[in-house]
């Protein structure tokens, strides 16, 4: 079974005159369980590959398949519905609400689902401890670093446990140790879960954890990698 | 999903306080505005109040009764027959505080100086002292005692253009049922004083049964004059009355005095007036704020979608932050308007301009009247505004994910 199915996929942006092709027939099938690594050049069309997926921006023609739904035509309440249940998402900027402690933060999404107060709590801790936040859940987003601050948004990603996890250069602010910390505890998740895990990133080290390396040129797959 | 509604106003509460500046402005002006529509209205209808008591004071009453040519001609042939029992049993209704009956005639009043032309007034004193000015005007000599106690009463201004005092005798001349003049002495027994000197210059007061005998006009009386509970509600026992007296014209005081029955008319205009200049005022202020406000966090509102948010809540976020800060505001107003009217429940003393406020026909002692439905009118004109104006943005904000913004740093 796929997790994320994707069929002569185009995305052309206008702008002015200009007509960019941020992506042009893409076909591709993600397994269920599977941990996909999305790179090539800036300006290659993985930002564009991760929102489409995530229902975020709507393609210009194609279909898109995501745990088990179409989702090209779907309405922007259905869309954030599928987004609450199964999946997951890091953007290429940490995006947290600035009123929010990072706990506040992590907890959101899980009270969004319905999680009760205690359980949520005791994830919400046990997941910025695990991404190496100790001691700093109770600090606004102003008052962490960007590294941290990325760490929160990871964790918010994850707490919930999703099927699919959407992460858009996640370790791009982070020091090697910290990246290395976060991507065993995606492989873990991963392993365990078999939540399926689709990133982008610039950084090899990722990239040496992928099971599945995809590569974009200017809106084109242009190489498909098997790394097992 | 389970509705996240605490941590929506956690959110919503804490967002507020994060431009605290901009927060507290917009509180001002929302409690200023609501204090503004509150206190004035409350002093423009203790205005009017004040002017429609006073000319209900001055021998209006509520209602009228007389015969029916009596406004166009008030001369002694338009005279009615005092109440019959049917008429006496409905006056004494418990809706009615008070009623009386009066003669009322045109007259001329000489001293041995000078002559004016007045209302000569019969009165039935004992009753008169619940409808009008008069017993609590007296400020030389003493009220006429009863129906036919035989002196005069007049006003201290008129006395002063009569040349003439407490003690003196004045002549009083008008035609009696025959359309014969008569005239008649009076012994001046008692002075009063009014807010305003035309009321000191228009009567002559005498007791009710001196009157008739002076008229020859038997029993008869030219009005009846009662006064309920309130001024304004006074269509059903108008009904009620003329039904017992269907040949009688049964009249309420803003039809026998339209241009103070007006009034209230033009105090509801001036009041709508007031309430659109506020409502302006606030718009400029309050609207464009609110509407920043939502405008600046479009990408903060898109992230609550892109994180699975339902639309619908996000309006729920931006109303409940708007709700807040529009309560705390009318709270505000509201008390600022109960601290600014408390101190002035028992009148202000307007006298410095007294002057020119006793030609309009006022008291110079103004008493602010709050009625519930000019507080509940400030507060909804608010509410209604600020949801309205913070409401559309969001609306906008609901429907547009700032993809770019958000994933494209
Ligand atoms: N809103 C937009 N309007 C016009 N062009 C856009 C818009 N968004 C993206 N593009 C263009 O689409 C192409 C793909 O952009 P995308 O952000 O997906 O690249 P990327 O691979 O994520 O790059 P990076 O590595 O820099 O993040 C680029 O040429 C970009 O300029
Ligand atoms: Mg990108």
């Amino acid at each position: 079974m796929y997790s994320v199915s994707c069929r002569r996929l185009c995305k052309t942006f206008q702008q002015g005159e200009l007509a960019v092709h941020a992506l042009a027939d893409v076909d591709l099938d993600i397994d269920a369980g599977g941990f996909v690594c999305l790179f090539g050049p800036s300006g290659s069309g993985k930002t564009t590959l991760l929102n489409m997926i995530g229902g975020l921006d709507t393609p210009s023609s194609g279909e898109i398949t995501v745990a088990g739904q179409r989702i090209d035509q779907m309405k922007r309440a259905e869309l954030a519905r599928l987004r609450l249940k199964h999946l997951g998402f890091v953007f290429q900027s940490y995006n947290l609400i600035p009123v929010l402690s990072a706990r506040e933060n992590v907890e959101f999404v899980a009270q969004m689902q319905g999680m009760g107060a205690q359980q949520r709590k005791h994830k919400a801790l046990t997941i910025l401890a695990e991404v190496g936040l100790q001691g700093l859940e109770d600090r606004r987003p102003a008052e962490l670093s960007g590294g941290q601050q990325q760490r929160v948004a990871v964790a918010r990603a994850i707490v919930s446990g999703p099927e699919l996890v959407l992460a858009d250069e996640p370790t791009a602010n982070l020091d090697s140790a910290t990246a290395e910390i976060l991507m065993k505890l995606f492989v873990q998740l991963n392993q365990q879960h078999q939540t399926t895990f689709v990133l982008s990133t610039h950084d090899n080290l990722i990239m040496n954890y992928a099971r599945r390396l995809i590569k974009l040129r200017d809106g084109r797959i242009v190489e498909d990698i098997d790394q097992t | 999903m389970q509705t996240p509604f605490l941590m929506l106003s956690t959110i919503a509460w804490r967002n507020l306080w994060r431009n605290y500046r901009r927060t507290l402005i917009m509180l001002l002006a929302i409690s200023v505005g609501v204090w503004a529509m509150i206190w004035m209205t409350a002093l423009m209808r203790g205005m009017v109040d004040q002017m429609i008591k006073g000319s209900i004071n001055n021998l209006l009453g509520h209602i009228q009764i007389h015969a029916p040519a009596y406004r166009d001609d008030p001369s002694i042939v338009n005279s009615i027959e005092p109440p019959g029992p049917e008429l006496t049993d409905s006056l004494n209704r418990p809706l009615i505080k008070a009623w009386t009956s009066r003669i009322r005639v045109p007259a001329v009043i000489s001293s041995e100086r000078e002559s004016r032309g007045v209302t000569l007034v019969g009165i039935d004193p004992a009753a008169e002292a619940a409808l009008s000015f008069l017993s609590e005007s007296i400020t030389q000599g003493s009220n006429l005692a009863s129906a036919d106690a035989p002196g005069v009463v007049i006003g201290r201004k008129l006395a002063e253009r009569l040349e003439t005092r407490l003690g003196k005798r004045i002549v009083l001349v008008s035609q009696d049922s025959d359309n014969t003049v008569v005239d008649r002495g009076f012994r001046i027994t008692g002075i009063f004083e009014a807010e305003l000197q035309t009321t000191e210059l228009a009567y002559a007061f005498v007791g009710r049964d001196r009157a008739q005998e002076f008229l020859n006009m038997a029993d008869q009386v030219s009005e009846i004059s009662l006064i309920s509970d309130d001024y304004r509600n006074l269509t059903h026992l108008l009904e009620n009355i003329q039904a017992t007296a269907p040949d009688l014209e049964v009249i309420s005081w803003d039809q026998v005095d339209p241009y103070t029955g007006s009034m209230l008319a033009v105090m509801d205009g001036f009041i709508l007036v007031w309430i659109i200049v506020v409502f302006l005022a606030l718009s400029f202020g309050l609207v464009n704020t609110l509407a920043m406000a939502v405008f600046e966090r479009k990408r903060e509102l898109g992230l609550l979608q892109a994180l699975g948010m339902q639309p619908g809540y996000i309006l729920l976020q931006v109303l409940i932050e708007s709700v807040i800060l529009l309560l705390l505001g009318l709270l505000a107003g509201n008390l600022l308007a109960w601290l600014s009217i408390v101190p002035i429940q028992d009148g202000i003393d307007l006298s410095a301009i007294g002057e020119g406020l006793e030609l309009a026909g006022m008291s110079s002692i103004l008493y602010p009247v709050v009625e519930f439905s000019d507080i509940a009118r400030a507060n909804l004109v608010v509410i209604v505004l600020g949801i309205l104006a913070s409401l559309l943005p969001a609306l906008r904000a609901a429907r547009h994910v700032p993809v770019d913004a958000i994933t494209r740093p």
